[in-house]
């Protein structure tokens, strides 16, 4: 920031500049953060009186109904183990696996170092698409296993590239001096390489932790064991009900019947069920996200 | 695996080299596994868009290769019947997305630029990347509810009297691409504009204080100094966007179609996944998926040789 020494007088361009710049980032900020306020409240609101819509600012009847049935629900309960599982074994395996690919390729003297790079930079932009996909994981039987969440996603090159470029960063001198005291490359990986690289491992760490926590497409498809649904493809079961429609008038009337929750208001307790852990960690892990995302931009 | 040898350039024999280095082949071999069952296997099955593929029990490649040969046939097929209708989607979906998504973040960063205030600042920009840390299935969700009859959209539009009914979002085609465009745009402005500011933050405060000498006003100083010095960001961006034009997205447009809008809604990949997987066509599905395969990989590889040029000779 400029430090201004002599007050100018404000030109009528920069009054202007102002006043898009407060309204334009006004709009943006409300964009982002107010749609997870209005599913907040619909979720707290009393099922039956939120039919009547209109809800914008307040809960009109407060009422935790919907969360004491989702969070009753066994099949809920279970997707959501299932969920911490895969985030909390499939990011440390990922990031380790990664991390030795990307020391790997970062070696000058590696034997055909071009070819197996290029083995590995040529998947990102070419594959077999899903069909083909699918009839593979089918015949090393990782359909309905819990290993379909970790070891497909053992590896991502984009994040090889940048643990990669961060070791090569790094001063050759330290090794060499290593090497000849006798220390093999194991050693060095594990003694040098990993505890130096500690801040892009935790960049990355963040980037396969939230994908895992997001995804939902492979629980989706390659499993149908309900023990193995992730709290996110759950969610895309009670989405597709909801799509499917069940009208307002027969909402009216499971209302009428005595119900205390609707397919909308389970919706919306699922979506905010979801939703929260990720709010509750962004202020955490936001600093290390852009750090990874300068990185990745300057290295594209 | 080949083991090519740069050996002129070295002076260990090649086989004292690889028994040096075993350890870090005993590092590779992991990820070797991987690439190989979970990247190089399903690019064999690629042979499936060329033959008449039936899944039995006796295995992957008995099954890949004992199906019978069919040329072109799926090809053909595609390109006779949903082709305009899939690739006008995919295209309108993904040209109405860069309008909107492209300016979005450079503007968010400019602006962010001139705020004062750090904690505003770092409010803002801390808001505006929030919803690239959601799933696809939460941001579906939300526009859902928001879309909705009687949902918070509706309610303004009719406040503002743009329309005195609700409108059905999600039961009409033409608003479709639309509101995959705002979603894409609302779960990645924040992320790109990250980038930007990266750009913004790599320029010299000297050139500001200078303009500031010259009595230039902010507004001059955006136009002449912070833009300028963004074009070669926005450059590569653009290029890398139009080069990823045919991946258009695939869980958004699953998770908010219905089959009232799927002449709209129905994008290259969901098409292939909706033949190959739910309709059991599993040999036509790979075909359009490979159709798009080749198209996108020839467009990126094209996108980064011009960007590498940019890159080179620098644009100015």
């Amino acid at each position: 920031m400029i430090k201004k020494k002599v007050k100018h007088k404000k030109s009528k361009q920069d009054v202007i500049l102002d006043i898009i710049k407060v309204v334009f980032l006004s709009i943006i900020t409300i964009v982002t953060i107010y749609p997870f306020w209005n599913i907040f409240i619909i979720s707290i609101n009393d099922a039956t009186d939120a039919i009547r819509g209109n809800l914008h600012f307040w809960p009109r009847v407060f009422s935790l109904e919907s969360y004491k049935n989702i969070l009753s629900r066994q099949e809920f309960l279970n997707s959501t183990k299932v969920t911490v599982a895969r985030t909390v074994i499939g990011t440390p395996i990922a990031v380790f696996v990664t991390t030795m690919l990307a020391y790997v390729l970062s070696r000058k003297d590696l034997v055909a170092k071009k070819f197996v790079t290029i083995i590995f930079i040529f998947t990102m932009y070419f594959g077999g698409g899903l069909v083909p996909y699918y009839m593979v994981l089918k015949n090393i039987h990782l359909l309905n296993s819990f290993w379909v969440y970790i070891f497909p996603g053992c590896v991502s090159v984009y994040n090889m590239i940048l643990v990669k470029s961060y070791i090569e960063a790094m001063p050759d001198e330290i090794f060499e001096a290593t090497r000849i005291d006798g220390a093999n490359d194991l050693t060095i990986f594990f003694r040098m390489i990993i505890p130096l690289s500690k801040p892009i491992l935790m960049t990355i760490g963040l980037f396969v932790a939230v994908g895992q926590w997001n995804a939902w497409f492979d629980a989706y498809l390659f499993t149908s064991d309900q023990g193995l649904k992730t709290m996110q493809s759950i969610l895309v079961e009670i989405l597709n009900q909801y799509s499917m429609g069940s009208s307002n008038s027969e909402q009216m009337s499971n209302a009428a019947a005595g119900m205390t929750v609707t397919p909308d208001s389970i919706r919306m307790a699922a979506t905010m069920v979801a939703t929260v852990p990720i709010i509750l960690v962004y202020p955490f892990i936001q600093k290390y996200f852009v750090k990874g995302i300068m990185l990745g931009a300057v290295k594209s | 695996m080949k083991k090519k040898s740069n050996l002129p350039v070295h002076k260990k024999a090649m086989s004292k080299r690889l028994w040096d280095q075993r350890f870090l082949f005993l590092l590779l071999l992991p990820a070797l596994v991987w690439v190989i069952i979970i990247c190089y296997a399903p690019m064999t099955g690629l042979y499936m868009a060329f033959s008449n593929y039936s899944p039995s029990t006796q295995g992957y490649f008995h099954d890949l290769f004992g199906a019978p040969f069919v040329g072109m046939d799926w090809f053909n097929y595609f390109f006779e019947n949903d082709f305009r209708l899939i690739m006008r989607n995919t295209l309108a979906t993904s040209l109405l997305t860069l309008i909107i998504s492209f300016p979005a973040p450079i503007i968010i960063a400019i602006l962010l630029n001139e705020v004062r205030s750090t904690r505003v600042k770092k409010f803002v920009q801390t808001a505006s990347y929030l919803p690239y840390f959601i799933s696809w299935v939460i941001a579906a969700n939300i526009f859902l509810t928001m879309l909705s009859a009687g949902g918070v959209v509706n309610d303004i539009l009719q406040a503002l009297h743009v329309t005195n009914k609700d409108i059905l979002f999600f039961q009409n085609g033409k608003y479709f691409w639309g509101i995959i465009a705002s979603a894409n745009t609302w779960k990645g402005m924040g992320y790109s504009a990250i980038i930007y500011l990266a750009a913004i933050a790599g320029i010299d405060q000297q050139q500001y204080e200078a303009a500031e000498v010259d009595g230039a006003n902010r507004v001059q100083k955006i136009f002449n100094i912070t833009l300028p010095a963004m074009i070669p960001t926005i450059c590569i961006l653009l290029i890398l966007a139009i080069g990823g034009i045919m991946n258009t997205g695939f869980e958004q447009q699953l998770l908010m179609q219905n089959d009232a809008i799927l002449n709209y809604s129905d994008v290259l990949d969901t098409y292939a996944y909706r033949y190959g997987m739910r309709n059991g066509m599993y040999s036509y599905g790979t075909a359009v998926g490979l159709f798009k395969s080749v198209v996108s990989f020839i467009l990126v590889l094209s996108a980064n040789s011009i960007t590498k040029k940019v890159n080179d000779q620098g644009l100015f």
